[in-house]
């Protein structure tokens, strides 16, 4: 069994994401009997031309009555190589905040584009919030290859087109397919119709991608997450800090330090259920031991004394603003960062940028729902944090309005 | 590129996964119980959560909505199973409800209690206090399912409302609640039904026997293999067979059906789930087959 590939998709019934998914999971067997006849069943009885295979999860009675998708649907499938978790989102403006939140775990995106029409305006924008998302993958499919002919120049035109673009946005790795979703050209195997063509199908690309080493493996960082106490018996004296290792390889005999207090000790000893181990690295779920009696409590980082993170309480992040009521300045905030909550407040907002030509707005004074904007938090207790682009876990935090409890924004620490 | 060997395979991301939900939700709440019904989801679910806080015992109680009308296999493995763990297990009983007069029964033939585990369960939790319920649910089992979050929030009357859902980011779950509002916690959503075999296959768990292939007296309706017992009696023009079934999901006895199976072994149900063309639900649930919102519908009001 393989690893656990996260991919996130977004666009439109028009590009064809709902045949190309479809494909995907019939091809792969992950489609069952019981599922195809319902969604043929409910298509035949809203007078459909063609089975919708967005049926399949638009599964609550809004999407179902007006036809659309409203908010991010899972849908899991395997090969014998790896399995798949697929965040699948609308793609229009109004939903930037569902792909930002289908993004923020995605290994891979997914962008589909109409090879008769190139790339919209709707295709620079997922491109643009998978890399301020950091997503460290992209694949672009150039569908409907078989309305063009499978001409190549049609193809090599989109590709170096995206490719400009994509330059600009810092993606680190790009592959483009040409593919029919409709004839399943490139979807599982090779097409005879691209001989021209010299990569590989979008399955096995997805099976075959490395991604261990988008992991942070250099910089120690483990917020503690729960302290472990048995106090009973034998294990009376147990003390165990428990969390999900954020960056790094954690081992025993290491020197760290905890912060924010700055004690530093040793680890003497890496515990899970099945046995001590010999490392730990993201993401995995262990409880460390350390050999000297500190005060650590939920909320508190373990990194190394030459390897820390930023320790601060102003901060600079692009934030994706999520609520009805707009955010301006001095807007207190509950703020959860890693294990740690803290309240702060808005200082400032620099700018907002607009997400289909990127220019950067610096009159505005409030960021509204969708908006992706740069803001200065400044907390009222220090955070230990990394940037974003160093490591997706410690630098990111959820805005949360202190009065409702909801979630408002999603932040990307620079 | 670079192979540094620091992989896991995704049973492993999944079970890192959980065990850091299980610990958020226990370091963030007063009072979390865990729903444990014997069935296969929630074995998998309690042993998640006992790796989540060893060598320190589970920090919650289990919570079991008993219709009375569940298979005598499945009780006595939860109370084995609640024994070796020292777990406190506290009981909802419809039997007891339906007694006090707080709920009525459908006594019609073919009629099942799997409604009344709503009222009851609602009414446990809110008798003990309860502020987060780990629940074994998996976005692969049914639509409904597919658009629920992690945390998922209920108000004063326990009721979800699939539109106003928070947005879910990273691993950052957002625990804000007021007294009276309660979370159900999905450990497994993001597991599959094939997941769920291969790990209880890899952790050597123990299940319920039902599960796997015996012989047993049948009836056929609408579809589904019935099995004969007191509270699903053949009614008139049905015929009870003896047949080589197994169960694939384990709930009320009156509203699961069996599959017919010859799967005795672990490595036989993963070799028959891998290449089942009928979803879990689609095959031996009556209750889900009500509309084609049927599950929506019964979240709303409060269900598992």
């Amino acid at each position: 069994m393989g690893e656990l590939l996260r991919v996130a998709t977004a666009g439109s019934v028009d590009d064809g994401k709902s045949t190309l998914i479809g494909r995907l999971l019939f091809d792969t067997k992950s489609l069952f009997a019981d599922q195809l006849a319902a969604v043929e069943r409910t298509s035949r009885e809203r007078g459909d031309a063609y089975v919708d295979l967005a049926l399949l999860t638009d599964g609550l009675r809004a999407e179902r009555e007006q036809g659309i998708t409203i908010d991010v649907a899972y849908r899991y499938f395997a090969t014998p190589k790896r399995s798949f978790i697929l965040a699948d989102t609308p793609g229009h403006v109004q939903y930037t905040r569902n792909m930002v939140t289908g993004a923020s775990t995605a290994d891979l995106a997914l962008l589909l584009v109409d090879a008769r029409k190139g790339l919209l305006q709707q295709t620079r924008r997922h491109a643009f919030l998978a890399s301020l998302l950091r997503v460290p993958h992209l694949v672009l499919c150039v569908n409907k290859m078989d309305l063009v002919g499978f001409d190549e120049d049609v193809f090599e035109k989109i590709k170096n087109e995206f490719r400009g673009f994509a330059t600009k946005l810092e993606i680190v790795d790009v592959a483009t397919i040409p593919v029919s979703a409709l004839g399943g050209d490139n979807i599982v195997s090779r097409s005879p119709s691209t001989p021209w063509y010299e990569g590989t199908s979008l399955l096995h690309h997805l099976e075959e991608l490395h991604i261990a080493s988008d992991r942070n493996l250099i910089d120690v960082r483990f917020p503690v997450q729960w302290v472990v106490r048995p106090r009973s018996g034998e294990l009376h004296d147990y003390r165990g800090y428990a969390g999900q290792v954020a960056g790094g390889v954690l081992k025993p005999g290491d020197d760290v330090i905890v912060l924010p207090s700055g004690l530093t000790s040793r680890i003497a000893a890496v515990d899970t259920f099945d046995g001590p181990v010999a490392e730990a690295f993201p993401p995995m779920s262990v409880t460390i031991r350390l050999e000297d009696d500190l005060d650590v409590s939920r909320g508190d980082m373990i990194a190394r004394p030459a390897n820390q993170p930023m320790v601060g309480q102003d901060i600079d992040m692009m934030v994706c603003w999520m609520a009805d009521a707009p955010l301006s300045a001095k807007a207190r905030l509950g703020i959860k960062h890693t294990t740690r909550s803290v309240r702060g407040v808005l200082k400032k907002i620099a700018y907002r940028v607009d997400v289909d030509t990127l220019h950067r707005d610096e009159t505005v004074s409030e960021l509204r729902l969708n908006d992706i904007g740069r803001v200065t938090v400044r907390t009222m207790t220090p955070l230990c944090f990394d940037p974003y682009r160093r490591n997706r876990t410690t630098g990111s935090v959820i805005l949360i309005d202190e009065a409702t409890g909801s979630t408002v924004g999603a932040g990307m620490i620079l | 590129m670079p192979v540094t060997g620091y992989e896991l395979t995704h049973l492993q991301m999944l079970e890192a996964e959980a065990i850091h939900i299980f610990r958020e939700v226990v370091a963030e709440f007063e009072r979390p119980a865990l729903l444990f019904s014997g069935g296969k989801d929630s074995i998998v679910m309690l042993r998640a959560a006992e790796k989540a806080f060893w060598p320190a015992k589970l920090p919650f109680p289990l919570v079991h909505i008993d219709t009375g009308h569940n298979f005598s296999e499945v009780m006595e493995f939860r109370d084995a199973r609640v024994a070796q763990l020292s777990a406190r297990l506290v009981v909802g009983s419809v039997q007891d409800a339906i007694d006090a007069g707080v709920i009525t029964e459908d006594i019609r033939p073919g009629a099942s209690r799997n409604q009344l585990q709503t009222p009851v369960l609602l009414d446990t939790i809110e008798k003990n206090k309860f502020d987060a319920v780990f629940g074994g649910a998996r976005r692969d089992e049914e639509k409904a399912r597919a658009k629920e979050r992690v945390y998922s929030f209920r108000d004063e009357f326990g009721q979800w409302d699939p539109k106003s859902q928070r947005p879910e980011l990273w691993s950052l779950y957002n625990g804000r609640h007021r007294p009276g509002e309660h979370i159900r916690v999905f450990p497994l959503s993001n597991w599959t039904e094939l997941d769920i075999w291969r790990y209880i296959a890899q952790e050597n768990l123990d299940i319920p026997s039902i599960y796997y292939a015996h012989t047993r007296d049948v009836l056929e309706r609408d579809g589904m293999l019935l099995a004969v017992t007191p509270v699903t009696p053949p009614l008139e023009g049905e015929r009870a067979v003896a047949r080589q079934v197994r169960y694939r999901t384990v709930g009320d006895m009156s509203c699961t059906g069996a599959i017919a199976s010859t799967a005795a072994t672990i490595g036989e149900v993963i070799a028959e789930v891998a290449v089942s063309r009928m979803t879990e639900r689609g095959a031996t649930r009556a209750d889900d087959r009500v509309s084609e919102a049927a599950m929506e519908d019964r979240k709303r009001e409060g269900y598992f």
